[in-house]
Formats: structure tokens, C-alpha cells, sequence
């Protein structure tokens, strides 16, 4: 979630690919040198959580302490005017964020559905000692997964920053709540659900917005996890789990 | 009606029949062992008879009164306890403590007495520390009282979760491979302490691949393979029943052929 | 790997050594930290003093109180900031508006955010680990949208100004008649005895048997959901309390007092005292606010140090500080210890 921010002020187009693999190589750091150590002492669960926490904790306040935590302005990206669809007008920054996010969900459909290494990736999360018996390296698969979340935190980070243009340290907590959101609106583990999930807690958030004022618009997506939680625990497209005794 | 009345219980893990009509009862005092090749569902019999999974078809009857499909908490109220294949002690706690948890659902008081340490919650805490402490005395722990669990050797664990099931209040017991990694002076000395608790009026039903166990102290034995039925009776029968021992060793040539 | 046991009496090590000299000296080492305690309001110190030995008392009653969550019940809230503001605001607005006195005023806090704690702690039963505290932390931010945009009542981003001091027999309780800082013991001490009376109860048991095995504490008849949501209930009211009180000595609330990095460092304390511990809430409440005070620049990285002591301590010290386990033997009331002495007497 951190990520997100990392590697945002660089400034123009070739900065942008230089600060996706930036934030993917501090994923894997991260994994490599605070929370690797705690797969292999089998820590508690709850200690790699907090070991994340802290972490987000440091990277945030560091960006605070060093650029400051007043907003900052950030270019806008692919600004090329609007179309008009009938009465509907659709910002050409809008339509970018479409096609990026659709091709963004294609490539990670077929990363973990079609690939050695997602396969490896799905293995590792059914079962992980299996996996590590069946010849799979499930560290190196745990730091692959790390970078690949941080350059897909970095892209929607870019995106976020370039639609709104502007950047700040916290800019990522709302975001990663709503992802959080959506992604159990959609079901966890389903990336289309998430995709449709997002769409739900976006069109939701407008629509609080314009009923309740802007103001409230962030309590949308918490408000639909909760209910997601209660009514359907499993989201729209997830299966639901075996309990192991 | 028996004590214990299993009748036809089917359970399905999407396509999978994972135990298929399963039928069985227990009488009151009896030591039953439910065998059968790994994965053979005995396991998910256990998580039946016990709320962990609800049940597709059947009912099951304990004591007169149906109790599929409660919620776990009930089940062990209404007097049925069960231990672990893979141990699950609460390993942080001491080993008088484990017991206390166990007998959680017979202390009555509540969270006000407790604040204010009320002479009721003091007798109530007292008697149960007491019950605990005898419990550890008769399966022979009590020298162990305040280790920790994780601490105890293996099948001082495997102990210790008898115990605790004991002291639930529960009168019918399932353990499920207590003799799992015990050596053969270890599991006799078990075995004396199953035919103990039978003696003091437990009724206890057991999952067990050591047959030696298994053999000695059974009253009858029921056999799963596939989540089927497939032989009941007394050990002896079972020892010399064909198609258990199909089950354990294999097909002969013309089950072979029928595939 | 071979671990020392209590009954070989092997492990006179050095927590063995500190814990018997501390039970065998129990009486006096008490007696004399409660008249330092006492004493400290009239040794000289400056009220800059003073004010930070009180944020230290609030912040150990905020340690304790996400301790029963987070340390017991093994669940991690990062919204407890939430709790905190729900408290504080309640408090505030109610003694303001209606007069009402600290006491009252706070324990409606409390009891308000034991409300939300019931609504936050139902739907997240089906929730484990990071799903949880993720929520929690939703929930610390919306508190916090809340309080901003709530103007009529809230005030907004200006905040609640003007909260009264609490009063005694008509003694109005401050930093310089040193009432607030006595005010600041009692608290300390009260949610102190609840807590090691509640984690020596059934109660603390069956959080206990949650954090270490949900499913096992489920096959002993522990009614999960209840035990779940009283932690939450337990840890929100005690949050409020605190919450109040610390609006009381500030004399002033609003939105950005209850930032997610309080609710951080709330959980600092908790790690780097000892989860599951007491006596690591002081420590780590002692530690972990008077240090930036030391110099100007800590201050302005207090935060990144939460966030190290994090990481490191999970690495290093997951236990915390002060998280051993009491080497000393189960305590047996006299009575048990009578009634085994009758049985080992009695020939069998």
C-alpha cells in the first residue's frame, strides 16, 4: 500500500518506468530483508502483519519528514481534450485509466492463470511446505509476488497522481482501503471480481457524493466492505474455503 | 436406542462424497474404534459428530436428542469432547491451565463476579482449579502442572489433550489417533489409561492405526474406506474380515479387472 | 532443542531470580512505588514534567486497553485512534453542553464507543489477521471523516474548544494543584486491577485459547463470537476513557489529535512492551513518548522510530521487552492448597 507513493517525484514520462521498477525492487527488499526472516524462524502470524505495518509506518513518515506533507503537483498525464458520447463527456485522462487498468487486469490474468510461475504462485498459496517439496523455490515466488503487487501499486499510484495531479505522503491509505474494498467486494483471489468490485465501489462512491456531499464520499467503500462482509464473507466471485482440523 | 445413534451421515466437499451413509452406534461404557486407510474420511466423521462440518444427510442421536448440525459449542455442552490427530494445545499456557480452558463451559460465573471477585467466583475458580489439578493427577501429569505445553514431551501431549477433553464434563470421548507417535511403552501405558476412563463410566470412540492398540481394547470396530461402510463387529471378526483386508492391502485381480 | 521446565527447578536463570526476589519482597516494593507515586507531584518538578508523566498514564491505559485485543485475543486493530476520538468527543461535547462532571461524561464515552466496538467487532469476526486490521484501520479513518465533516456537533476541523476540568467536592482538578495527575493514578490503577483480575478469570482463559487456537478453543465449548466481540468491547471502552481523559487535560479536540499514527503507536507500546503483558504496557508507554521528548529531531522522526521498532522487534523480540513467561509456580489459592494437602494426607 505503501508502495504506492515511492517513487512519484521524478516528474516527466521516462520517470514514470523508472519509479514502477523502483517501487517493484523495494518490494522485494522489503520481503528480502524484513520479512523473509520471519517465514524461516516461523513467526507468529501476526508478526509478518505488524513487521508490513511497520513498514508502511517508516517509508510514509520518512516521504513526510524528507519532501514535507503538503500536497505537490504532479503532471498531468495524457490530457488530450474530451470525447463526447452523446450527452456523456469523457475525459481522454479517464479513458487512458480505462484501457491501463483493463490491460493491467489482462496481463495479471495471464501471469498467474497461463505461466510456470503463476502456477508455482497459486501452488505456494494452497500449500506452501508442498510447494517447497515439489521443487518450488516459494521465497523467490513470495519476492516475485511482492514486486509484481509493488509495480501494480505504482502504476495506479502514477495513474491516481496523474489524473488528479497531485501528489502527498497519505495519498495512499484511501486508496488502499477502497482497493481493499473492492477486492473483497469482488471475492479474494478473483482478479475480475476485483475489477468489477472496483467498478462497484467507484460508481458507488460518485453516487454518495453527489446524494450525502463530496465530503462523505470516502465512508462509501468502508461502509460496502462491511456489508460485503455480512451478507456475502465470500464477495461475489470467491469460493468459499474448507476448514482443516 | 443406543447412546450414541449415527444414521446414514453423508458429507460432500463439492463433488467430492468425502464420507458417504455412514451408520454406527455406541453404547453406553463402550470403547469403538473406527479404522481405516488414510484418508478414508474417519477423520471427517469426527468433525461431524463434533459441529466442525455440518452434515449433508443423516441425523445422529446422542443421548436421546438429535444433535447434527448445532453449533460446536452445544455439541460439547450437551457432553461429547473430542482431541487432535495433529495436537492442538494451547502451547503458550501452562498445563494446569489447558484443563482450565477444558472446563470453561462448567464454570459458572460471570464477567461482573469476576471483576469484583465475588465469593462466588472465588468457590467457582477454586473448584475448578481443584477438578483440574485431579484430572492431572489421575492421567498421571500432575508433575508437569506448571510447565508450559510446549514444553511437555510428545506424548505427554498427547496426554495432556485427554485431559482436557476430560474436563469439558463430557461423557462420551473421541480421540483421534491418540497413539500417533508413541513408542510401545508409551501406548500401553495409554492403553491403561483408556481402559481407566471406561471403567470410570467414559464412553469413548477412537481413531487408531495402531493396531496392537486397537486389538486390545476395543469392545467393536467399525471400518471406513472411501467414506463408505464397509465392515463392523467385534475385533476378532474384523481381524479375519476379506474385505478389510482388501482395503489395507489392495484388490485382488478381479476388482482390478472391473476398473 | 531442549527448554528449561519449571518443575526440574532448573531455570534459576535470571527472570527466575527476579521473579522470586520479587514475590518474596512483594509488600515492601509496592509499598514504595506507591509513595514514590504519591510523592512525585511534590518533588519540584517542572509542570512540563508533570505533563508528560500524565500523557505516559494515558498512554498506558491505552497500551492496557489494546492489549486485551491485540495481546490476549491476538487480534490487531489499527484503528484504535478511533476509539480514542469517539471517547474524547462524547466526553468533551457532553460536558460542555450539559455540565455534566468528568465521570459521567467519560463512562458515556466509554459506553458509546463500546457501541461501536460491538458494530466493528461483529462483522470482522469472519476476518482473520491482515482482512482485520485492515478494517479496523477503515474504521479509524472514517471516525475520522466523521468528526471533520459532522459540523453541527463536531465542529469540524476547528475542533471542540473550552472542555472543563474535571471536578471533586467541588475541587476543580488541574495540572497545577497536581489533581489531574492524581486523577491520571487512580485511572492507571483501576484499569490495572481489571486487567490482571480479567486475564485470571475464565474470561482471560478463553481469550487466551483464542489467540493460540481459534479451533481448539471452539471444540472446548468457547463461544468464539462473544469472547471476540467483549474483547472489542472491553479494549473501545477503555480506549474512550482514556480518550476523555486526555481531552480534559488538553482542554481542547479535534479531527487530526486521532491520526492513524497514534493508533500506531498505541500498538508500539503494546509490541515493545510485551503482547499479552502488563507490566509492558508501563514500560512501553515510559519508553516510547518520554524519548522524542529528549531531543528536538526525535521529535520529528518519532514516527519512522514507531515504525523501526516495529519491524525490529518482530524480528528480534516478538515476545517484547518484557514478554517472558512467569517461570514461577501456578498460584493456588489457600483453599486448593488445603484441599490437596487433605487428599495427599488421606490414605488411598
Amino acid at each position: 500500500m505503501a508502495l504506492l507513493f515511492v517513487g512519484m517525484n521524478f516528474g516527466i514520462i521516462p520517470a514514470v518506468a523508472l519509479s514502477l521498477l523502483l517501487t517493484g525492487l523495494l518490494g522485494i527488499a522489503i520481503d528480502k530483508t524484513a520479512l523473509e526472516p520471519l517465514r524461516k524462524k516461523h513467526s507468529i502470524p501476526i508478526a509478518s502483519l505488524i513487521t508490513t505495518i511497520g513498514i508502511s509506518n517508516i517509508i510514509q513518515n520518512l516521504l513526510t519528514a524528507f519532501m514535507g506533507s503538503e500536497k505537490k503537483p504532479f503532471p498531468g498525464l495524457f490530457d488530450y481534450g474530451t470525447v463526447n458520447l452523446g450527452s456523456v463527456q469523457i475525459n481522454s485522462s479517464q479513458i487512458f485509466m480505462f484501457l491501463v487498468s483493463l490491460l493491467l487486469m489482462i496481463v495479471l490474468v495471464i501471469i498467474v492463470n497461463k505461466t510456470k510461475i503463476g502456477l508455482a504462485m497459486r501452488a505456494s498459496q494452497q500449500n506452501a511446505k508442498a510447494a517447497n517439496l515439489m521443487g518450488i523455490n516459494v521465497n523467490f515466488i513470495v519476492s516475485f509476488t511482492f514486486f509484481l503487487g509493488g509495480v501494480s501499486a505504482a502504476i495506479a499510484g502514477v495513474l491516481i497522481s496523474g489524473y488528479y495531479q497531485i501528489v502527498y505522503p497519505t495519498m495512499g491509505y484511501m486508496a488502499g482501503l477502497k482497493a481493499f474494498a473492492a477486492a473483497v467486494l469482488g471475492g479474494i483471489g478473483s482478479l475480475p471480481g476485483s475489477l468489477i468490485g472496483g467498478l462497484i465501489v467507484g460508481i458507488s462512491e460518485s453516487i454518495t457524493a453527489t446524494v450525502f456531499g463530496s465530503s462523505y464520499r470516502d465512508c462509501t467503500a468502508f461502509i460496502i466492505l462491511i456489508l460485503v462482509l455480512i451478507i456475502r464473507p465470500n464477495g461475489l466471485f470467491g469460493k468459499k474455503g474448507i476448514t482443516k482440523v | 436406542m443406543a447412546y450414541l445413534q449415527v444414521n446414514g451421515i453423508t458429507k460432500r466437499f463439492g463433488g467430492i462424497v468425502a464420507v458417504d451413509k455412514v451408520s454406527f452406534e455406541v453404547n453406553e461404557g463402550e470403547i469403538v474404534s473406527i479404522i481405516g486407510p488414510n484418508g478414508a474420511g474417519k477423520t471427517t466423521v469426527f468433525n461431524m459428530l463434533t459441529g466442525v462440518y455440518k452434515i449433508d444427510e443423516g441425523e445422529i442421536i446422542f443421548d436421546g436428542k438429535p444433535i447434527h448440525n448445532l453449533k460446536p459449542q452445544q455439541i460439547v455442552k450437551s457432553g461429547i469432547s473430542r482431541t487432535f490427530q495433529n495436537i492442538r494445545l494451547f502451547q503458550d499456557l501452562r498445563v494446569v491451565e489447558n484443563v482450565l480452558v477444558g472446563t470453561h463451559i462448567r464454570t459458572k460465573y460471570n464477567l461482573l463476579e469476576s471483576v469484583i471477585r465475588s465469593p462466588k467466583f472465588r468457590k467457582e475458580e477454586d473448584e475448578k482449579v481443584f477438578r483440574a489439578i485431579e484430572i492431572l493427577k489421575s492421567i498421571g501429569l500432575d508433575h508437569y502442572r506448571d510447565d508450559y505445553a510446549e514444553n511437555l514431551p510428545y506424548g505427554d501431549q498427547r496426554k495432556l489433550e485427554i485431559a482436557r477433553a476430560i474436563a469439558t464434563g463430557a461423557k462420551l470421548i473421541l480421540l483421534d489417533e491418540p497413539a500417533a507417535g508413541m513408542n510401545p511403552q508409551e501406548s500401553e501405558e495409554l492403553l491403561q489409561f483408556i481402559r481407566s476412563l471406561k471403567q470410570k463410566g467414559y464412553t469413548i470412540i477412537m481413531i487408531e492405526h495402531d493396531m496392537s492398540v486397537v486389538m486390545n481394547i476395543s469392545d467393536r470396530i467399525y471400518v471406513i474406506d472411501h467414506g463408505k461402510p464397509i465392515a463392523s463387529g467385534l475385533p476378532a471378526e474384523i481381524a479375519n474380515n476379506e474385505r478389510v483386508i482388501e482395503a489395507y492391502l489392495g484388490r485382488g485381480r478381479k476388482n482390478a479387472e472391473d476398473k | 532443542m531442549v527448554k528449561k521446565m519449571v518443575s526440574e527447578k532448573s531455570g534459576k536463570g535470571f527472570i527466575y531470580n527476579l521473579e522470586t526476589f520479587i514475590s518474596k519482597y512483594k509488600l515492601p516494593i509496592g509499598i514504595i512505588s506507591i509513595v514514590i507515586l504519591l510523592v512525585v507531584p511534590h518533588l519540584g518538578f517542572s509542570q512540563y514534567i508533570m505533563n508528560i508523566l500524565i500523557k505516559i498514564g494515558i498512554y498506558i491505559m491505552l497500551g492496557l486497553g489494546l492489549n486485551i485485543l491485540t495481546g490476549y485475543t491476538g487480534l490487531v486493530s489499527l484503528g484504535h485512534a478511533g476509539f480514542v476520538a469517539i471517547g474524547a468527543y462524547t466526553a468533551s461535547i457532553i460536558a460542555i453542553k450539559s455540565g455534566m462532571n468528568f465521570i459521567p461524561s467519560a463512562i458515556l464515552g466509554g459506553l458509546l464507543a463500546a457501541v461501536f466496538g460491538i458494530l466493528l467487532g461483529l462483522p470482522t469476526l469472519r476476518l482473520t489477521g491482515t482482512y482485520l486490521s485492515i478494517v479496523t484501520l477503515g474504521f479509524g479513518e472514517i471516525v475520522r471523516t466523521v468528526l471533520m465533516n459532522w459540523d453541527s456537533v463536531t465542529n469540524g476541523t476547528l475542533g471542540v474548544k473550552g472542555i472543563p476540568k474535571p471536578e471533586i467536592f467541588g475541587i476543580k482538578l488541574t495540572l497545577a494543584n497536581n489533581g489531574l495527575y492524581y486523577m491520571m493514578l487512580a485511572l492507571v490503577a483501576l484499569i490495572t486491577i481489571f486487567c490482571i483480575v480479567l486475564i485470571n478469570s475464565k474470561t482471560g482463559r478463553a481469550f487466551l485459547a483464542i489467540k493460540t487456537d481459534e479451533m481448539a478453543g471452539v471444540m472446548m465449548g468457547i463461544n468464539v463470537t462473544y469472547y471476540k466481540v467483549l474483547a472489542f468491547v472491553l479494549s473501545a471502552f477503555i480506549s474512550a476513557v482514556a480518550g476523555a481523559f486526555y481531552a480534559t487535560l488538553i482542554g481542547y479536540v479535534d479531527p487530526n489529535s486521532f491520526t492513524f499514527d497514534i493508533s500506531t503507536l498505541i500498538l508500539s507500546i503494546v509490541i515493545l512492551g510485551g503482547m499479552g503483558t502488563v507490566r509492558g504496557m508501563f514500560v512501553g508507554a515510559a519508553v516510547l513518548i518520554s524519548f522524542p521528548e529528549v531531543s528536538r529531531k526525535l521529535m520529528d522522526y518519532r514516527f519512522v522510530v514507531y515504525g523501526l521498532i516495529l519491524v525490529f522487534m518482530m524480528r528480534f523480540r516478538p515476545q517484547g521487552l518484557l514478554g517472558w513467561k512467569s517461570q514461577m509456580p501456578y498460584k493456588l489459592s489457600k483453599n486448593v492448597k488445603k484441599r490437596l494437602q487433605d487428599l495427599e494426607n488421606s490414605p488411598s
